[in-house]
Parts: C-alpha cells; structure tokens; sequence
C-alpha cells in the first residue's frame, strides 16, 4: 500500500446545530484523479475547505505527507486550490494572475515568466498575458483558474464544481482537457461535484457523500454496477430500485416473482433492495419472461428508447434500442448478474463506511 | 415608447435646467463681468489678494486633512462591517446614520456647544483634575467638524465596493501563498480603489467649499474660501463672490481629474 497523501480522520464540521460532517475518514494516494459527489448539502465542498484550510474541522486531523496540517492557514498549505465561479483577479492581467503565487514565493523574474507561459500552453491559451479576466469567456477563465493554481506545482490540486458555471459542450470538452492535465502532471486532483456523469467520466475513485457521510467508495464501475446502498444506486445513473425478499442464495422475489441472482449470503426470507439499471432490463414476447408488463410511455433519447413499462403494480424504467410501442403487452426478462442485492438502510442517514480501497 | 420616455425625464430636465443650469450660468455670467457689466478677469483675480489666497490655501490644507483623516477611520470600520454578518452590520450602519438623521447645523451646533471653553468637554476635564483644552476656534476644532460630518460618504462608498469582493477571491489569495498582510495589500486594496475614490471625492468636494464648520467651530476668526465667497455675498458683491467661486470650482473639478484618472490606472495593474 503507497503512503497516504492526504488523510482526514475523524472530521466533525457543525454550523450551529447543523451537522456537516459526522467523524468523516477519509485517505488517498499520490496521482490519483479522487472525486466527492453527492447532492448539494452532503458536506463534499466542506470537505474540501477544510483540506484547503478555509475551514477548520469541530474535531478531528488533517493530514498532509503525514504531517498534522489541521490549524495550518491555506497560505502554508502546499496544495492549491480551484474555486467555483474562478474567482480571478480582476484588477491584474491574465500574466499577473498566474504569476501571484510565484511572486509571492519570490521567484525571478526569467522563471516566472517561462512558468507563466508554460502554463498557458497547458491549457490552451498561449499568447492571452494581457487580457484582463473580465474579457475571457466563463471557460478561458477557468482555465486561467486552473493555469494561476498548477504553476505552483501543488501536489493536490483541489478543484470545488469548476464547470458548474459553463454549458453542456464545453463542460464535456473541459472533463477531457482535465484527465489530460492530470496525466501530464501526475499530481493529485480531488473534484467536487454533484454531477454523476462528470464523475463517472473523470474519476480513478469515486467518493459518494450523502448528509455528512460517505456512502460508498470505489471506481466508477463499482460505484455504477455494485452501489451499495439505494442511495448510491438512485443518485448514480437512473435505476429501478425496488422492495424484495431475499428468498435464499442466488434466489430473490420480486413482487411475487422469483428471479434468480448470482449474490449469496443476504440470510433466508430477509427482506432487502434490489437495483436494476434500465439498460439491464430485456423485453421480450409476453410470456417469455419473468412476469409480464404493458408499455405505458415511450420517449426517444437518442441513443436508446426510455420506455415504461408497467408490471405488477409498478413502474419499471426500461432502456433499450429496440422499439416496443405504447400499449404492447411485454414479457420482463433480467440476467441474474444484473440484479444487484442491498441491504435495506437501517434509518434514514446511512452509516459511514468504513474505506477499504487501494 | 422612446417618445415616452423623453417625456417621462421632462421634470427632471425642467429642475436640471432651473436650479444647476441657469444659475451656473448666473455665476459665470456675474464672474467674467465687473460692476458695469463690462467682461473682465478682474473678479477672479481677486483670488491673488492675500487674504483670499490665504483662505484658498487653508480650505484646500483643512479639507486634504479631514479627507486622510476620514479614510483612514472609515476603511477599518468598512472591513469591520463586512466582517460581521448582515443583520449585525445593518445595525451599525444605522447607528452610523442615525446622526446624519439630525439637521446639518444641529450637529455642527452641539460640537461648539462640546468643545467651548466653559463646554462639556473641559468641565469633564477640570473636573477631573486635567488641563483645559483649547480646541474651539482652532483650524483642529474644523477639521474635526469636518470629520464628523462627512466621515459617512467615506464608510459608505468602501464598504459597498468591499461587500462586493467575492470571499473566494481573497481565499485564492490566501491559497496561492499570500499571507493576510499581502492579500490586503495586493487583493483587497486595489479592489476597493473605486470605493476609496469615490469616497475621497464625496468628503474631499464639501469639505473644500463648507462655510458653515468654519463659521462655527472657527468662531469667525478662520477664514475658508467658502466664508470669504459667502462674505462678498453678504455685502451684495456678487461679482467677486462668484469670482471666487469659479475659482474654487476650477480646483474642484481638478481634484476629480485626478482621482478619475487614478481610478483608471487603478483598473490595471497596481504593483
């Protein structure tokens, strides 16, 4: 196992009686692309402050290369940070945006002018050491973001929803031009978003946050196919989540019909959660599948046709590049790898778990 | 609809014209002309006599030191404003205003009524054992008339421009390595410029052309440009008086030049 980067142990952020943080544990390696997401409130950006040093947690440490880091200002912080909406320096020219933190470091004037190009370069926007920010483009100002927080060679890069404030097309352009900058650097990035795809896109681990908890953590496709909890499966990607009975190894019953499964070890006749993607779900000729449904609405996606398909009693959201019109009656047929078995969440707030990844 | 709105702007332009344009012109007229309505420059020479020029140089000496005076109160006070939160801070900039909610003169009136010989201020004094102060009638005794009047033009104009400043900016400072010393100085300062210029603008402009400070807290012995012009009005000498007026208007208008021209350096690049 690699020496930790940066571990947050045992975090407790309140604001008032709120609680933002409950006892938050939290490590991760060097070069890794990390990202927080959850819903607005789950305590992801808070997380990130307090790496960043603009908060300071109720109770519990930072740690930075294994050093104690949690009552150091963000000025002696060897991390730098991305903020939402760039906060650029509107008073100084693009070159003097970038170039603050070097000069404040008191490096020559050659060096920070090669740094101040080079990091133009990486992100695209040679020949801008003039432009004052206002005349950017929302995107040309975050990269400027970007560029003012790399040239210091941070070893954590901490970026809070940067594409939040940019539209569709440019924010995918942005999750690409961000992989390639990571690469290139091979430092640490740690992303705040509540935006699933972005997260799946950009992600070497993914830490799903729900009311001051993380709910699950892993790789893009762990946290897709095997979400934890109907938490992780509802947020992550569109599912069918519904209430069943895990009748025995391999076999659960879903609404009085039994499906077979490949989990093991949820007990005899307990009740639990089954997810089911609607790209999972096949449709075939009434009578071939497991129970059988009518298709209640049919909306062309592009890609795939979304299409409702109502089976006993309930709504199953089907996606599928084959065609099956309103009003055709249906047979619902699922592979039993793709039924994926959870737990039933004791209460409403889900435990922390306890991380056990790379 | 543009009809209407030209139509909408009439009031305004009837009072622009009636009571700035008109009687602007009134000064103009009266100063470029003597006693026989004859054009001359002999009405704003008048500013070369001694006692004039010693008044014009005093007004613009009072009035710099009130403005220093007034920003370096009132920028600690617009950063501790900001620094509390919304609720808290509306309270302090109403007890900062409640003064201003008490007529001119009153005030001016009661700091007199503070600062004489036999006032409160030395009955205190003598009453605990300490010397009597002699600030009445001293150019101190107007600048702190000054002060006390216009001090708020300064807090507000910082403090609305200081508001602004999105708090992610000052941590992106904070962030990149600068200490709170050099995120002030190279963050906070330079884009707050505009607030200090405005402000510098709004206390400087009054406190150059008051009469009514001197003339009470200076017991008529100090002499301003404005007391001077207000005097030759006085005694029906309208020519010099707006003589003396163009005068001082030409220094006014100079200081804004100035400070409009430092507001858009200021837009660059600072250091």
């Amino acid at each position: 196992m690699a020496n930790k980067l940066i571990e947050l142990a045992g975090i407790t952020k309140r604001y008032g009686d709120n609680v933002v943080l409950d006892d938050l544990n939290l490590y991760f390696n060097e070069n890794k692309f990390l990202t927080l997401l959850g819903p607005s409130g789950c305590g992801k950006t808070t997380t990130l402050r307090i790496m960043g040093g603009f908060e300071t947690p109720d109770s519990g440490h930072v740690f930075f290369d294994g050093k104690d880091i949690t009552n150091l200002p963000p000025n002696k912080r060897e991390l730098n940070t991305v903020f939402q909406k760039y906060a650029l320096f509107t008073h100084m020219t693009v070159a003097e945006n970038i170039a603050f933190g070097l000069k404040i470091k008191k490096k020559s004037g050659n060096y920070i002018k090669d740094k101040v190009k080079y990091a133009l370069k990486l992100v695209n926007l040679d020949g801008f050491e003039n432009r004052m920010p206002d005349s950017l483009s929302g995107g040309q100002q975050q990269r400027i973001a970007i560029a003012r927080a790399i040239v210091n060679e941070p070893k954590v890069l901490l970026l809070d929803e940067p594409l939040g404030a940019l539209d569709l097309k440019l924010r995918q352009d942005m999750q690409y031009e961000l992989i390639r900058l990571k690469n290139e650097l091979g430092i640490t990035f740690v992303y705040v978003t509540h935006d699933q795809e972005e997260a799946l896109t950009m992600s070497d681990t993914i830490v799903v946050m729900n009311q001051g908890y993380i709910q699950q953590i892993g790789s893009p496709e762990d946290i897709y196919n095997e979400p934890c909890n109907a938490f992780v499966a509802d947020f992550i990607g569109e599912s069918n989540i519904f209430p069943a009975t895990f009748l025995e190894d391999k076999l659960v019953e879903i609404f009085g019909h039994k499906f077979e499964c490949v989990d093991t070890g949820f007990g005899i006749n307990k009740p639990v959660d089954v997810v089911i993607r609607p790209e999972d779900i096949d449709l075939v000729p009434e009578g071939a599948g497991t129970l059988d449904g009518v298709v209640t609405s049919l909306i062309f996606k592009g890609v795939h046709y979304e299409m409702e398909v109502e089976a006993a009693g309930r709504e199953w959201l089907v996606h599928s590049t084959d065609l099956s019109p309103v009003g055709a009656r249906v047979g619902i047929k699922v592979d039993p790898f793709d039924i994926q078995i959870m737990n039933k969440p004791e209460s409403e707030d889900e435990e922390a778990v306890k991380i056990d990844e790379t | 609809m543009k009809r209407n709105g030209k139509l909408l702007a009439a009031p305004y332009t009837l009072w622009m014209v009636a009571f700035i344009v008109i009687p602007l012109f009134f000064i103009l007229f009266y100063g470029f002309t003597d006693n026989d309505f004859n054009v001359t420059l002999g009405s704003i020479a008048q500013i070369s006599k001694p006692v004039n020029l010693k008044a014009l140089w005093l007004s613009i000496e009072l009035s710099l030191i009130s403005t220093v005076l007034c920003l370096f109160l009132a920028y600690p006070l617009a950063m501790i404003l900001k620094g509390k939160g919304r609720s808290s801070s509306s309270f302090i900039v109403l007890i900062f205003i409640l003064p201003m909610w008490m007529n001119f003169l009153l005030r001016t009136f009661a700091w007199q009524t503070l600062l004489d010989k036999n006032g409160v201020i030395n009955t205190v004094l003598s009453a605990v054992g300490l010397p009597k102060q002699n600030i009445i009638n001293t150019p101190s005794a107007i600048i702190l008339g000054m002060v006390y009047n216009f001090l708020p033009f300064m807090v507000l104009p910082i403090y609305n421009v200081l508001v602004k400043i999105d708090d992610n900016v000052l941590n992106a400072a904070r962030d990149l390595g600068a200490n709170e010393v050099q995120t002030f100085v190279k963050v906070t300062l330079p884009l707050s410029l505009p607030g200090i210029i405005s402000g510098i603008t709004m206390v400087f402009v009054p406190a150059l052309t008051t009469f009514v400070i001197s003339d009470i807290l200076g017991g008529g012995k100090i002499l301003l440009l404005g007391n001077v012009i207000e005097q030759e009005f006085q005694i029906m000498n309208w020519h010099t008086g707006s003589g003396l007026s163009i005068v001082l208007m030409i220094f006014i208008f100079v200081s804004m030049l100035i400070t409009a021209k430092y507001d858009k350096e200021g837009e660059g690049s600072l250091w």
